[in-house]
């Protein structure tokens, strides 16, 4: 089945064969990075914009990296150097770079919708990098990719997506991929951060840990932004991590093989003692490297290239 | 002023219990019961045969932007957007810029009406200065200019001792207060209603209860004041029950609900169309449900569009950002036809009785009659032609319309203000 989509706006709106395409591709191009020469020439004289309206640094970079690993050329942007500083709209900045001759515009940006928004808007293919509350495909891509790396086929598997479930895309990628992979989702928070609504989109959800981290496969942590308090979702960052974080006890409720993630960035001693971040059940960094393959394979595919035809060349 | 003999009509006005076929007769800008025989000969005539004649539509809420945000819409543009859809007599309200809320920008609104209007404009005042909540506008003085009630709309009153004080103040003279139940601080940040649709989406949820506390505040407050409050714009199935216990108490307000509301939902937000983006927003078919029966019993007394313009460029933008509200004067009776009386089996002088006599009820303005010596306001349509609404090249000064594009049956055909056609074949009889 050929790949057939331009933009990569959402998990939701993916088949489970879809998703199970960019991760062959991702897999072949994760097979490059490690050799000497790393750089692969399928978009050679492509044009890739990266604008990233809201601040990230690891997502900006792995999309930078992939871009560069692909042989494109790569033009960052953020607030501060966009005209949308100046009151532009999103409409024309997005216009502008098309009419620069852009190929491809990568968006991240504070407000949900804004890249399915783009791409009614322009010709070239729009990758969404993370919009507001929504989605961010690419990170529940690397995500299941890296479950399937250390779990296989994840039918069945108990999975725990734990913190600010609300305002997370990560959250909606992650689950929209994985219930389409046939895991079985469990959200878990303050009530106030984790809404009966979720049940809607087929997980479970819970309010408490102990039952809900018992024999789990993967603990997914999301990070808990302090602002939160001051609009009541919770009392204290120190009742938050007394009552969700994750510590060496509560991580023993875990199955033995179980693997600990976190998208980053994240907040030490709150939603994850230290020494669990650093400790040998935690993928966090591979989560990032495979956030390179991840994103190549995204370019790659949306660019109009096929799984079969990875053929990276030394 | 010319002698009109509208000829064949169904004639439709649930004021006077009149529906049937037959004529209706207009002489000098008010409805008569029989001319003379030299008058009919010399009367223009309307033939009506397949029309429905009924009482000019009463809306209580529109935003006509006029002064300060011209570029959305005038009085000009907006009473030409209400004439086209059958309305005679609207409610403009009075979060322009500036508000509202002094008797200068009244006389100002006067002054445009009388120049630029095709239709009746009744403007509204402001409750409080600036519409910030914090102090009374001079009331008493806007009643003098000729406010036919008092709003905060777009805003609300959010300090429950101000709103005491504006109800015992505004009732010494007789003035309605017209309420946007919302209270602000569960609504940060919101932009549609909060529930499995906005989890999906990713959107900050405005959830039904920040609608029913303030309902149930101005419930609590009308019963304690004596002063009559008019709810806007309901769209919570529990605001609506908070409704029909106060009204089975004696308690005097009264409530409106939009065409929106009573045809669309939430769901319809899945592609970010900022045209389904309002304030209240669309809910949930459970509440659409039950603003029907609302309708239906009385709890809701009326229909008004919200209508509110606002230009492309200002609607074109991300969801978040872009302004909340839609136009609604151009669709309404098509849309009401289709959701009440097709859809939820309304009788039609049900539904006419909901946008004419029920609305004039509200504020008690002279309309919404065919009575003989009324003005003679009216509204001829054709209830099953169909007709494809281009919002672009409506009558308003702008097209942020969920219906654009869409088919809609049922057509307002002619549009008589004080015995004078302002709206004929598709246009508008300039003055």
């Amino acid at each position: 089945m050929p790949w057939t989509r331009r933009h990569l706006l959402t998990l939701e709106e993916l088949t489970l064969a879809e998703i199970n395409q960019i991760h062959a591709t991702t897999d072949a191009f994760k097979r490059t990075l490690t050799r000497s020469v790393k750089k692969v020439p399928v978009l050679r004289g492509k044009t890739i914009v990266n604008l990233f309206l809201e601040p990230s640094t690891r997502t900006r970079m792995a999309f930078d990296m992939a871009a560069k690993r692909l042989s494109a050329d790569v033009i960052s942007l953020d607030a501060a150097t966009s005209s949308t500083t100046k009151g532009e709209t999103l409409r024309d900045t997005a216009e502008n770079i098309q009419a620069l001759q852009a190929d491809m515009l990568v968006i991240r940006h504070a407000a949900a919708g804004s890249p399915l928004y783009l791409s009614r808007i322009l010709r070239i293919p729009v990758i969404n990098a993370g919009d507001g509350a929504h989605e961010h495909p690419t990170q529940g891509l690397l995500d299941t990719f890296t479950m399937k790396e250390h779990l296989g086929d994840l039918r069945g598997r108990k999975i725990v997506i734990l913190g600010d479930i609300l305002f997370s895309r990560v959250a909606r990628s992650n689950i929209h991929a994985l219930t389409k992979m046939g895991a079985a989702v469990t959200l878990v928070g303050p009530s106030t951060l984790v809404p009966h609504w979720f049940t809607a989109l087929g997980v479970s959800v819970s309010h408490d840990l102990k039952s809900a981290l018992a024999d789990a496969e993967v603990v997914m942590l999301l990070r808990i932004q302090h602002e939160r308090q001051a609009s009541g979702h919770f009392p204290s960052l120190g009742e938050y991590t007394s009552m969700f974080g994750l510590n060496k006890t509560r991580a023993s409720w875990l199955n033995p093989k179980a693997i600990i993630m976190h998208p980053g960035p994240i907040n030490r001693g709150v939603e994850i003692d230290s020494e669990l971040a650093d400790g040998d059940r935690s993928v966090i960094l591979e989560q990032v490297t495979n956030g390179i393959a991840v994103r190549m394979a995204a370019l790659y595919l949306c660019a109009g290239g096929q799984p079969e035809n990875v053929m990276p060349t030394e | 002023m010319p002698t009109l003999w509208i000829k064949n009509a169904r004639v439709i006005d649930p004021a006077i219990k009149r529906d049937g076929p037959g004529d209706l007769f207009i002489s000098d800008g008010k409805l008569v019961t029989s001319l003379s025989a030299a008058a009919k000969k010399r009367a223009k005539k309307i033939d009506a045969a397949g029309l429905v004649a009924c009482p000019g539509l009463v809306d209580i809420h529109v935003h006509f932007r006029e002064p300060g945000q011209t570029h959305k819409e005038t009085i000009a543009t907006g009473s030409r957007a209400a004439a086209a859809g059958g309305f005679t007599t609207v409610v403009s309200m009075p979060n322009t810029s500036p508000p509202a809320d002094n008797v200068g920008t009244i006389q100002f609104i006067h002054d445009a009406v009388r120049r630029d209007a095709v239709v009746k404009v009744l403007p509204t005042g402001c409750i409080t200065v600036g519409l910030k909540g914090l102090a009374l506008a001079p009331i008493g003085s806007l009643k003098r200019a000729g406010v036919v009630a008092i709003t905060d709309d777009g805003e609300c009153v959010q300090s429950n001792e101000l709103m005491r004080r504006a109800c015992e103040y505004a009732k010494m003279f007789g003035l309605p207060l017209m309420d946007h139940c919302q209270d602000a601080s569960m609504t940060q940040g919101s932009v549609m209603n909060e529930g499995v649709t906005s989890t999906r989406l990713g959107l900050r949820g405005w959830p039904h209860a920040a609608e029913d506390v303030i309902v149930a505040r101005n419930t609590i407050l009308a019963e304690l004041t004596g002063a009559h409050i008019h709810l806007q714009h309901i769209s919570s199935r529990h605001s609506v029950d908070i409704i029909r216990r106060a009204k089975a108490r004696g308690v005097p307000i009264t409530a409106e609900a939009t065409p929106h509301h009573l045809a669309l939902t939430d769901n319809l937000l899945a592609g970010y169309d900022t045209n389904f983006k309002m304030n209240p927003p669309l809910r949930t078919e459970a509440d659409r449900r039950a603003l029907l029966a609302g309708l239906r019993d009385g709890t809701l007394d009326c229909i008004s569009t919200d209508h509110a313009p606002h230009t492309d460029y200002e609607k074109d933008k991300e969801f978040d950002y872009a302004p909340n509200g839609i136009l609604g004067l151009e669709t309404a009776l098509a849309v009401v036809l289709e959701t009440l009386v097709r859809r939820s089996r309304f009788k039609l002088a049900r539904v006419i009785d909901l946008m004419t006599r029920q609305p004039a009820r509200v504020l008690g303005l002279p309309a919404g009659t065919l009575a003989p010596g009324a003005p003679a306001d009216l509204c001829l349509f054709d209830s099953a032609e169909t007709w494809t609404y281009d919002a672009k090249a409506g009558f308003s000064k702008s097209s942020n319309s969920p219906w654009h594009g869409r088919t809609l049956t049922g057509r307002v055909k002619t549009t008589i203000v004080d015995g004078r056609v302002v709206f004929a074949n598709s246009h508008i009889a300039e003055r």
